[in-house]
């Protein structure tokens, strides 16, 4: 599903990625864990496509297309997803017009038709009980005024309402308490299936309790630096980063 | 300075050609204050950057155009938006069109009632030299009275300039009145054609009685050649309310100034505005905000958008007179550049002379926000809807003071069609 090969980019001239090789099949979730500063919210940007990133080198592929050359909105059309570590508020754009906004823009795009206003509220309706959130909710301008677990809450409804193929979580349980974990993780687990990919961009490993990786990946100094079952996440929470990587 | 004087002298010299023929020209009490609005403007003559108030709009341009009067109504009737409300009140070329109006009670042509509307007509005027240029010059405009304890609904005002392969020019005078505790919602609207280059200059005398509440959605959707310099000047007595909100989305340069006079106690008045400025366009809102009288709150909110190479003004100035104790004022003022070329000049001014007083101001310029953006983009919304979700959501603020349905739908029209025309 995704695969990248030798991926450099920079910021403002300063090297961040620097050679990072990493196969996501379909059907599987991927860890990709790493101390501070080590590129892991720059790998999201750059697969999710945000400006302001040079890449210099390498590939990264979705299903076999070029991901590098879509823009952001033809890559969440193509099915990637990215849940935000800060999720941005839009003071004035509420929040149920943004995620039907955002449904019909990736329906159309895919050829799908869109959907009416009254498909629309039973449809997130029952995703947002399914996640265990409010319905004023929806009422609300997006992410203004919410709580940390608010807002990654948030991101995970979009995501239960866009159905993405591969979903980047990029440090989403940071701010968490444990019931919100628990729902976050609920979240993406209920995703998961042949057809859906994750790759979890964490720090620590509590997340990867609720969620069960089937690859771990370390990610220090701008590259992969070693890659193992879900044993790896605990050795790493025991042993510390330096220690493993060594 | 040159130019200045060209364009004051064609218009004086169109006066001098015309008076005798202009409504109530041998009326006398008419005559006589068209020869002072005449003496006003020629010592004033169209106003130059050097005045204080016109630093940031040049009229030099229009005062080289030369504007002629309008001719004719044209032969066929220009296509006008659908009927919104019960009542309307269609200009062309500033004359009154009766086959394409249908009058409330109350309600007649200036051109018709002139003569019923001595004392009333300059009442308000004060010295200025666009209203002078008015007087001089009207020669129709909307004379409408909701009398007291009426609730008169909606009401639509349209003003629609045809392409006469000249430039004209057309003064309309509005007199607008409501008797105390009067209700009523005018959506007023300007339209031109597209290739069509002409002047609208209107001056609405509004007089609100005591607990009366008018509320006046203006809605500027001039042709792209076309000017607009207009002058609201309005009186709120005890308890009554005065709503003004004005949508600048055309014209290649259009002045709003409005000036309200809050003139009892616990008088109110909400100002609000968005300005949609694109590619050669010049949008100037001028507010002047006069607390005359106690316990007065007083609420302003603009917003201003600006595309291309584009210019946008915004001048408030709040007066609090030394009687106007306890009075709560509020203005705000926020542009969003969409580019490099556009500029935005703001000036708020407080003059407060009571002691007892809360009024507070602010002003932002900003452009869109990257990180808000991308985050729209992320979600699969194409850049184009993404931005306007962005402006829309940045004009809200103002747009939301704007309660009435038929208002609202006139509004997010107007803005949405703006968008669509001029995306960027």
């Amino acid at each position: 599903m995704l695969k990248i090969e030798n991926l450099t980019a920079e910021i403002d001239g300063k090297e961040i990625l620097k050679g990072i090789t990493l196969e996501v099949p379909a059907g599987e979730v991927h860890a990709i864990m790493g101390p501070n500063g080590s590129g892991k919210s720059t790998l999201s940007y750059v697969l999710s496509g945000r400006e302001g990133y040079e890449i210099t080198g390498g590939t990264a592929t979705f299903n076999g297309i070029d991901l590098l050359a879509m823009e952001p909105e033809e890559r969440a059309a193509a099915g990637v997803f990215l849940a935000f570590q800060y999720p941005v508020e839009l003071p004035g754009v509420g929040n149920a017009n943004f995620l039907r906004t955002a449904l019909n823009a990736i329906r159309r795009a895919r050829g799908e038709v869109e959907v009416d206003a009254m498909q629309f509220l039973k449809l997130s309706r029952a995703k947002i009980k399914a996640l265990q959130m409010s319905e004023d909710m929806l009422k609300r301008n997006v992410n203004v005024g919410f709580s940390g677990g608010e807002k990654k809450r948030n991101e995970v409804l979009q995501m239960a309402m866009l159905e993405p193929k591969l979903a980047i979580l990029d440090e989403t349980d940071s701010g968490l308490d444990i019931d919100a974990l628990k729902v976050v993780a609920d979240g993406v687990n209920a995703m998961r299936g042949p057809e859906f990919s994750a790759l979890v961009i964490t720090h620590y490993q509590r997340l990867l309790d609720h969620i069960t990786p089937d690859r771990v990946h370390v990610l220090m100094g701008g590259r992969i630096v070693k890659t193992g079952g879900p044993e790896l996440a605990l050795e790493l929470e025991a042993e510390g980063y330096a220690k493993v990587a060594a | 300075m040159n130019t200045m004087v060209t364009g004051a002298a064609s218009f004086l010299g169109r006066f001098e050609g015309l008076r005798e023929r202009l409504p109530g020209g041998r009326t006398p009490w008419v005559a006589k204050l068209r020869a002072e609005a005449a003496e006003s403007f020629r010592a004033q003559g169209l106003p130059g950057r050097r005045i204080e108030a016109w630093h940031y709009t040049d009229l030099g341009v229009l005062a080289q155009l030369g504007f002629t009067e309008a001719l004719t109504l044209a032969d066929e009737a220009p296509a006008l938006p659908p009927t919104r409300a019960a009542h309307r009140a269609v200009f062309v070329d500033g004359r009154f069109a009766p086959a394409l109006s249908l009058l409330p009670p109350g309600a007649a042509p200036l051109s018709e009632a002139l003569e019923a509307t001595e004392g009333r007509l300059g009442a308000l005027a004060q010295n200025l030299p666009i209203v002078a240029l008015n007087t001089m010059l009207f020669e129709d405009g909307l004379v409408l009275d909701v009398p007291a304890g009426v609730d008169a609904g909606e009401m639509e005002l349209l003003s629609f300039a045809t392409h006469a392969g000249r430039a004209i020019a057309f003064h309309p005078r509005h007199l607008i009145r409501l008797g105390e505790g009067a209700k009523l919602t005018l959506i007023d609207t300007s339209l031109g054609e597209a290739e069509a280059t002409y002047l609208h200059n209107p001056v609405y005398e509004i007089a609100v009685a005591e607990g009366a509440t008018l509320s006046h959605i203006r809605i500027q959707r001039e042709g792209r050649a076309g000017f607009q310099l207009s002058t609201v000047l309005a009186t709120v007595q005890a308890g009554g309310t005065y709503d003004n909100f004005t949508l600048n989305a055309g014209g290649r340069l259009v002045r709003n100034e409005i000036h309200v006079a809050l003139q009892g106690p616990k008088a109110a008045c909400h100002m609000n505005g968005a300005q949609l400025v694109a590619e050669g366009q010049h949008a100037d809102t001028t507010t002047f905000l006069d607390h005359a009288a106690p316990d007065c709150p007083s609420r302003q909110t603009y917003k201003t958008v600006l595309a291309g190479r584009s210019r946008g003004v915004f001048q408030g100035k709040i007066l609090v007179r030394q009687a106007a104790q306890r009075t709560d004022g509020y203005q705000m003022n926020q542009a969003l550049l969409l580019s490099d070329d556009a500029e935005i000049n703001a000036k708020p001014q407080l003059e407060i002379y009571a002691d007892d007083v809360k009024c507070s101001h602010g002003a932002t310029v900003g452009a869109l926000d990257e990180a808000q953006l991308f985050y729209l983009r992320a979600r699969g919304i194409p850049a184009s809807i993404a931005r306007a979700m962005l402006v829309e959501a940045f004009l809200t603020e103002a747009i939301e003071g704007v309660t009435n349905p038929l208002a609202q739908e006139a509004l997010s029209e107007a803005i949405s069609g703006w968008w669509q025309k001029e995306a960027v």
